[in-house]
C-alpha cells in the first residue's frame, strides 16, 4: 500500500522520480534490447492517453513482435486495457479520449488523419472481455466480417471461410450441425471461441484480447488458453489479463503496467522468476493487486 | 410530365445507375471485389445518389417557386382595370383563374379576359413542367455519369456514401430546431403586423376583449377591443381548477402505485391510467359538454346556485381528469428515481411507510414533482378542445368558477375557423394570442424541463 | 433517557402514527378509485349515449315504381331516369297509400317526414341494380327519418306534453300503426359506416372522416418515422457532446410540450399561406402532425437505441465494421421493435389530435369521400367535434358512436404497441 502511494506521488512530479529512486531506473531498465524488436509487427513510441483531464497512460513505448503472444498485466486501473484499445483505435468511440504519440503498423502511424479505421480494424482484430456474439445465427456471426470487407466472391468462398475460422477456433466439431442457430444460445466458453472465430474470419495479423477469459469458468478458460497457443503460429496476439498464471501459461513476453506506466517488459519467464523492478516483484508475489 | 411521374422516372434512373456503378467497380477491379476500397454495392449507391439527389433538389426548389412565379407573370399580363381592384379581390380573381385553368368551378361567370388569363396560366404551367422534366433528367444523367466515371479501385465510395447518410441523419435531427424557428417566425411575423394596427400595450393590459371589428362605421356592438387580460384570467381560472383536481389525485395515485400497491393492483391500474391518458381531448370535450356541464348546472339549480351551462368549473374539472394520468406518470418517474437507500435509511429507523414518504421521499423528489406540475400547468394552458367545446365564448373578467369564461385557445380557434381575410386585425389577433400562448408555455416548459433534468442528474 | 423510557414513548405514539399511516394510505386508494371512477363515468356516458347509433329504424313501404313519375319521357334510359325521375314523389305516393286517411296538406307534409330525405336515392339505387322493377309494386325497406328513429329508440319521451315535444302525437300514432303492421324495425346501421358527412343525421356516416384520417396518418407515418429514427440515430450514435447537440435536445424536449394548437398556427402560416398548399388537405394535416409527433418518436427511438448493449457495438467495430455499418447492421435491427412501439404510440396520438387540424381548415363540411392526399377532407376527431356542435338529438347518438369507433382504433393501436413491447422486449 505504502509503495503504491509513493509511486502515485512519484508519477505526479517528474523531479521526484529521480530523488525517489523508485521509478527512475525502471524507465532506463526497460532498455533497448527488449523494447525495440527486429521482428516488430506494431511499434508504439511515447504513447500518452488522456480521458478529458485525466492522464491515463504515460509515455508508453512497446513493440509487439510477429507471431508472439504478449501479455499485459498489472493491477486494475493500471491502463493495460486502455493501452490495448489504442492499438486498433477502439478508443475512438469514447468522445473525451485523446491519444498522443506514435503507434505504427507497416510503417504507417495508425493515428494519422489519412488512416481509415475500418481496414485497420480488419488488420488488428479484437476479442472482448465478455463474449459478445451478435444476436444472429452462428454462421452469420462469422460471415459478417468477410461480408462487409468483401472477402468472399461467392457463397462457397464464404462457407469455406466460416468453416476454416470455426476450425481454427476449435469450435467446428461442436457447432457444425447447428450453424443456423443463434450464437447467443452457446455456452459462455463456446461464445468466446465464436468471438475468436469471428475475429480470425477476416484474417487479421494482430488479435487483441481484452481479458478474454474473465467471464469464463476454469475449464472453458483452459480451452481458450490452448487455442491462443495454437493461434500463435498464424497471428500476433496481445492479451490483457488480470491472472498472472494465465500470463505465465500463454505468453512469451509480459509487460507490467502500473498506474498508467509501463514499468517493465521482458520474456515472461524472466519477469516471473527474476523481475528487475520492485513494483513488479511486489505484484507477482501478491503483495498488492 | 407530372411531378409524381418524374420522381418515378428519376428513381428508375438511379436504380439503373446503382447497377451500372456496381458493375463498373467490378470491372475496374477485374472482378475481384477484394481489390476495391469499398464493397461493390457502395459504388452502386454512390452513382445512384449522385444521380438522384441533385435532381430532387432542383425538383423541390422548382416546385416551391413555380406557383408564385407563374402567378406573378399571369397577374402582370392582366388588364390594368382588373389589376387595380385591391389585394383581396385580386386574390379571388387569381383563384378563379387557377380554377379555370385546372378545370374547376369559379365563383363568377368567367369573362374573356379571365379565360385568356387562364389559358396563359395553363400554358405557363405546361412549359414549366416540361422544362422541369428536361432539367431534372439532364442533371440526373450528368450527376450519374460523372459519379460513374469516378469509380476506381482506390475510390473511397463507402466513406462518401456514409457521409451523405450522416448528412441526412444530422439534418433530420436539426428539423426540431427548424420547427421551433418556424413556430416563432410564423407567429411573430403575423403578431407584429397585428401590433402595427393595435398598440401592444392595449393588447397586454386591456380589460376588454371583443374582436368583432366594425365593417361599417355606424355598426353597433363592434368595439374591436383586443385586451388579453380577460382571456388570461379565464385560462388561469380553468387551469387552476384543473390543477386542484389533478395535482393531489395524480400525486397520491402515483405514490400509492409505487409505494403501496402490490404487483397485481399495479398490473390492473396502470393500463387503466394509460387508457385515461390516451383518450383524445375531443372526447373529453364532448364528455364535458354533454354530461358534466348539464350535471353541474342541474345540481347548482337544486342548491339554488346559478351555474352557467358553460361554466369554468365544468371545463376545469374535465381538464383535471385529463391531466391526472399525466401528473401521475411524471410523479411516478420522479418517485422511482429516489434511491432505495434513502427509503431503507428511514425504514431502518422504524419510520412507517407514510412517514418515509412524507419526510424522505417527497422532500427528495420535490424538485422533480414541482417540475412535473409545471409541465402539467403548461399542458392545461395549451389544452384546446375541452375548452372549445365546454367553455364559453364571451370574455368575462371574473374569478367565479360558476360563470362562463373564455380562454386564449378558444379565441384562437374562434378567430381562425371559418372564412377569414389575412390582414384583418381579427385574424392577426389569433397569431398574437398564439405568440403569447407559445411564450407562456415555453417559459413554463424550459423551467420545468431544467428543474427535472437537474433533479435526475442528482441521482444518476 | 433510558432505553425503557424511550421505548415507552415510542409505544405511546404508535396508535397515532398508525392512524396517520392508514389515513395516508386511504388518500392513495381514494385517488386511484377517483381516477377509475372518472374513466368509468366517461365510458358509461359515451357508450350509454352511443350504442343505439349502431342501429337505425327502417320503414317498409309498398312502392310502385310508376313509369309515369320515374320516366315521364318513356326513354327507358337509366341515365335520364337517374336525372329526371321523381323518386321522392314515388315514396310520397307510397306513404299516402299506406295512410289513406291523411288528406290535409299540413298533415301530408308531416307524413312525408316519416322517411329520410335520402330515401329517394335508395330507390334509385334499387332500380339501378334491378331495372326490371320498373312498373311493379314492391315492398321495400327505406330509412326512417332521424326524428322517428329517436322516438323508436326512446330518446324522445312520449310522456312529455305535446307542445314541448319535437315529434307530435299524430306522428307517434302513425309510428304505432306501422309497428302494429310490422312495417317498422331497427336494423344494423350500415350507412353510419359507409357514408360521408350529411346534414341529415340518418344519412351521416363516418367513412369519409375515417378515410381522411387514414390518409393523414399515412402522410404522418411516412414522414415522421424515418425522420424521427434518423434524428434519434444521429443524436444517440453520432452527435458529439457540444452546445449544438444540447441545443437540438432542448428543442426536441420543448417541442414535445408545446401546445398542439401552436403547431396548427405554424401549419396555417407556413404550409398554407407561405407555400400555398391547399386548405383542408390530408397532406397539410399530415405535415403538421409529423412535426407534432416527431418529438415522441425521437424520444422513444433514442430510448430503444440506448437499450442496445454497447458490447454489440464493440463487437461490430472490433471486426472492422464502420460506424454506419455497425448502426445499420446491428444496432438498428435490435432497436426496431422499440422504435415501432414509439411510432405506434405517436400515431395514436396523431389519430386523436383535433386542435391543429381545425387551424388548417380540416373542419369543413365535406360530404364526398376523399380520394387522395390533396382532396379536401376531415378526420375522425374533427368529425366528432362537428357533430358534437349539431343540435339534433340524433347527432348526439352518432357523436358518441363515432367516439366509440375512434376509441376502438386507439385501444387497438395501444394494445399492438404493448404486444410488440412484450414480444420483443429483451433483457441483456
Amino acid at each position: 500500500m505504502e509503495i503504491a502511494m509513493n509511486t502515485s506521488e512519484a508519477v505526479m512530479s517528474p523531479e521526484s522520480t529521480i530523488e525517489n529512486g523508485v521509478l527512475a531506473p525502471v524507465r532506463d531498465a526497460v532498455g533497448t534490447p527488449l523494447l525495440a524488436r527486429e521482428d516488430a509487427r506494431m511499434t508504439c513510441r511515447n504513447v500518452n492517453v488522456y480521458y478529458g483531464e485525466k492522464h491515463a497512460i504515460h509515455d508508453v513505448s512497446l513493440d509487439i513482435g510477429k507471431n508472439e503472444v504478449i501479455a499485459m498485466i498489472g493491477p486494475s486501473g493500471c491502463g493495460k486495457s486502455t493501452f490495448l484499445r489504442c492499438l486498433n483505435r477502439m478508443n475512438d468511440t469514447i468522445d473525451i479520449c485523446r491519444v498522443q504519440g506514435q503507434i505504427r503498423i507497416d510503417d504507417q502511424d495508425i493515428y494519422d488523419k489519412s488512416v481509415d479505421v475500418v481496414p485497420l480494424r480488419a488488420q488488428v482484430g479484437m476479442v472482448f472481455q465478455k463474449p459478445n456474439p451478435f444476436p444472429k445465427s452462428i454462421y452469420d456471426n462469422i460471415a459478417y466480417g468477410p461480408r462487409i470487407h468483401g472477402l468472399s466472391n461467392n457463397r462457397t468462398d464464404l462457407d469455406e471461410i466460416v468453416q476454416g475460422s470455426l476450425q481454427k477456433a476449435g469450435l467446428w466439431e461442436e457447432v457444425k450441425d447447428r450453424l443456423d442457430q443463434p450464437g447467443t444460445g452457446l455456452s459462455g466458453g463456446q461464445q468466446q471461441r465464436l468471438c475468436i472465430a469471428r475475429a480470425i474470419a477476416v484474417s487479421p495479423e494482430v488479435i487483441l484480447m481484452d481479458e478474454p477469459c474473465s467471464a469464463l469458468d476454469p475449464i472453458a478458460t483452459a480451452r481458450i488458453e490452448e487455442l491462443i497457443d495454437e493461434l500463435r503460429s498464424n497471428f500476433t496476439i496481445a492479451i490483457v489479463t488480470h491472472s498472472m498464471q494465465q500470463a505465465a501459461r500463454v505468453s512469451q513476453r509480459t509487460a507490467y503496467f502500473h498506474l498508467g506506466d509501463l514499468v517493465e517488459v521482458g520474456p515472461t519467464e524472466e519477469i516471473f522468476t527474476n523481475p528487475s523492478h520492485k513494483l513488479t516483484e511486489d505484484y507477482i508475489t501478491g503483495r498488492f493487486g | 410530365m407530372q411531378t409524381s411521374t418524374l420522381i418515378i422516372v428519376l428513381l428508375l434512373l438511379s436504380s439503373a445507375l446503382y447497377y451500372l456503378g456496381r458493375q463498373r467497380s467490378l470491372t475496374v477491379a477485374n472482378g475481384e471485389a477484394r481489390k476495391l476500397h469499398s464493397l461493390p454495392s457502395y459504388y452502386g449507391y454512390y452513382a445512384a445518389l449522385w444521380c438522384l439527389l441533385p435532381a430532387l433538389a432542383i425538383l423541390a426548389i422548382w416546385n416551391g417557386f413555380e406557383t408564385k412565379v407563374i402567378t406573378t407573370l399571369v397577374v402582370n399580363g392582366l388588364p390594368d382595370a382588373v389589376r387595380n381592384v385591391g389585394d383581396a379581390k385580386l386574390g379571388l380573381i387569381v383563384n378563379d383563374i387557377r380554377n379555370l385553368a385546372t378545370g374547376g368551378m369559379t365563383s363568377v361567370d368567367p369573362d374573356p379576359a379571365m379565360i385568356a388569363a387562364a389559358k396563359h396560366y395553363a400554358d405557363l404551367r405546361g412549359i414549366s413542367h416540361a422544362a422541369l422534366a428536361v432539367v431534372a433528367l439532364v442533371i440526373a444523367s450528368i450527376g450519374g455519369f460523372f459519379a460513374w466515371r469516378h469509380i476506381a479501385t482506390g475510390h473511397r465510395a463507402r466513406n462518401k456514401v456514409e457521409s451523405i447518410v450522416k448528412g441526412f441523419l444530422l439534418s433530420s435531427s436539426t428539423l426540431a430546431i427548424f420547427t421551433t424557428v418556424g413556430i416563432v417566425l410564423s407567429v411573430l411575423f403575423e403578431a407584429v403586423r397585428f401590433f402595427n394596427q393595435i398598440p401592444i400595450t392595449d393588447f397586454l393590459f386591456g380589460l376588454q376583449w371583443s374582436p368583432q371589428m366594425a365593417i361599417r362605421a355606424d355598426q353597433v356592438g363592434s368595439s374591436g377591443a383586443f385586451g388579453v387580460i380577460p382571456l388570461f384570467v379565464g385560462t388561469m381560472l380553468i387551469s387552476l381548477i384543473a390543477m386542484v383536481v389533478a395535482a393531489p389525485t395524480g400525486l397520491m395515485a402515483a405514490i400509492y402505485l409505487s409505494e403501496y400497491a402490490n404487483r397485481k393492483v399495479r398490473a390492473v391500474v396502470k393500463p387503466m391510467m394509460e387508457i385515461l391518458a390516451g383518450i383524445p381531448t375531443v372526447v373529453y370535450g364532448f364528455f364535458a359538454a354533454l354530461t358534466v356541464a348539464p350535471f353541474l348546472r342541474d345540481t347548482g339549480g337544486i342548491l339554488g346556485l346559478d351555474v352557467s351551462s358553460e361554466s369554468a368549473l365544468a371545463a376545469g374539472l374535465v381538464m383535471g381528469i385529463m391531466i391526472i394520468p399525466f401528473v401521475s406518470s411524471l410523479s411516478d418517474d420522479v418517485i422511482n428515481a429516489v434511491p432505495q437507500a434513502m427509503r431503507d435509511g428511514a425504514y431502518g429507523l422504524g419510520a412507517t411507510r407514510s412517514e418515509t414518504i412524507r419526510n424522505v421521499i417527497i422532500p427528495a423528489a420535490l424538485p422533480g414533482i414541482v417540475g412535473g406540475m409545471l409541465l402539467a400547468v403548461s399542458r392545461a394552458i395549451g389544452e384546446t378542445m375541452i375548452v372549445v367545446m365546454a367553455a364559453g365564448l364571451s370574455a368575462n373578467l371574473t374569478a367565479n368558477p360558476l360563470e362562463a369564461v373564455t380562454t386564449v385557445t378558444v379565441q384562437i380557434v374562434t378567430l381562425l375557423v371559418g372564412d377569414q381575410e389575412f390582414d384583418s386585425p381579427k385574424t392577426l389577433a389569433a397569431f398574437a394570442l398564439g405568440l403569447s400562448l407559445f411564450v407562456t408555455t415555453l417559459i413554463l416548459n424550459v423551467v420545468a424541463l431544467h428543474v427535472v433534468r437537474k433533479y435526475r442528474e442528482q441521482y444518476e | 433517557m433510558s432505553n425503557q423510557e424511550s421505548m415507552n414513548r415510542v409505544r405511546a405514539g404508535l396508535a397515532r402514527r398508525y392512524a396517520a399511516e392508514r389515513r395516508f394510505r386511504m388518500y392513495g386508494v381514494i385517488a386511484i378509485l377517483l381516477s377509475l371512477a372518472f374513466l368509468l363515468m366517461l365510458f358509461v356516458s359515451i357508450i350509454g349515449n352511443g350504442y343505439t347509433a349502431f342501429q337505425q329504424t327502417y320503414i317498409k313501404l309498398d312502392v310502385n315504381f310508376d313509369p309515369a313519375m320515374l320516366d315521364p319521357t318513356g326513354s327507358g334510359d337509366m341515365k335520364i331516369i337517374n336525372r329526371t325521375g321523381d323518386f321522392q314523389g314515388v315514396i310520397k305516393q307510397a306513404l299516402r297509400d299506406a295512410f289513406p286517411g291523411v288528406t290535409k296538406r299540413g298533415d301530408k307534409r308531416n307524413l312525408y317526414g316519416l322517411v329520410s330525405g335520402g330515401a329517394g336515392f335508395e330507390l334509385r339505387d334499387r332500380l339501378h341494380a334491378d331495372p326490371g322493377l320498373m312498373g311493379r309494386t314492391v315492398s321495400i325497406w327505406v330509412t326512417a327519418d332521424a326524428e322517428i328513429d329517436m322516438v323508436v329508440k326512446g330518446h324522445i319521451d312520449r310522456e312529455v306534453p305535446e307542445d314541448d315535444r319535437r315529434v307530435k302525437d299524430q306522428t307517434i300514432a302513425w309510428i304505432d300503426a306501422l309497428v302494429a303492421e310490422d312495417r317498422l324495425e331497427k336494423r344494423f346501421n350500415i350507412t353510419f359506416f359507409t357514408a360521408g358527412d350529411s346534414r341529415n343525421p340518418e344519412q351521416a356516416g363516418i367513412w369519409g372522416a375515417a378515410v381522411g384520417s387514414v390518409y393523414t396518418l399515412i402522410v404522418t407515418l411516412v414522414l415522421s418515422f424515418p425522420i424521427g429514427v434518423a434524428a434519434a440515430i444521429y443524436l444517440e450514435e453520432f452527435a458529439p457532446t457540444n452546445r449544438f447537440t444540447d441545443f437540438i435536445e432542448v428543442n426536441i424536449n420543448n417541442l414535445a410540450a408545446v401546445p398542439s394548437i401552436v403547431f396548427g398556427l405554424l401549419g396555417l402560416a407556413v404550409f398554407i399561406n407561405f407555400f400555398g398548399m391547399p386548405r383542408s388537405a390530408p397532406m397539410v394535416g399530415g405535415l403538421v402532425l409529423t412535426l407534432m409527433t416527431l418529438p415522441t418518436i425521437i424520444i422513444a427511438s433514442r430510448a430503444a437505441l440506448k437499450s442496445v448493449p454497447p458490447s454489440i457495438r464493440e463487437a461490430a467495430l472490433g471486426i472492422g465494421a464502420s460506424k454506419m455499418q455497425m448502426v445499420f447492421h446491428h444496432v438498428l435491427p435490435l432497436a426496431m421493435p422499440g422504435m415501432l412501439t414509439g411510432a405506434i404510440i405517436g400515431m395514436a396520438q396523431a389519430l386523436g389530435e383535433t386542435a391543429p387540424l381545425l387551424m388548417i381548415g380540416m373542419v369543413a363540411f365535406i360530404v364526398d369521400i376523399p380520394g387522395g392526399v390533396f382532396d379536401p377532407s376531415t378526420v375522425l376527431p374533427v368529425q366528432i367535434y362537428l357533430w358534437a356542435d349539431s343540435p339534433e338529438r340524433a347527432f348526439v347518438e352518432r357523436t358518441s358512436a363515432a367516439i366509440m369507433v375512434l376509441l376502438a382504433f386507439l385501444v387497438t393501436m395501444n394494445a399492438l404497441a404493448v404486444l410488440l413491447r412484450k414480444r420483443f422486449e429483451k433483457r441483456w
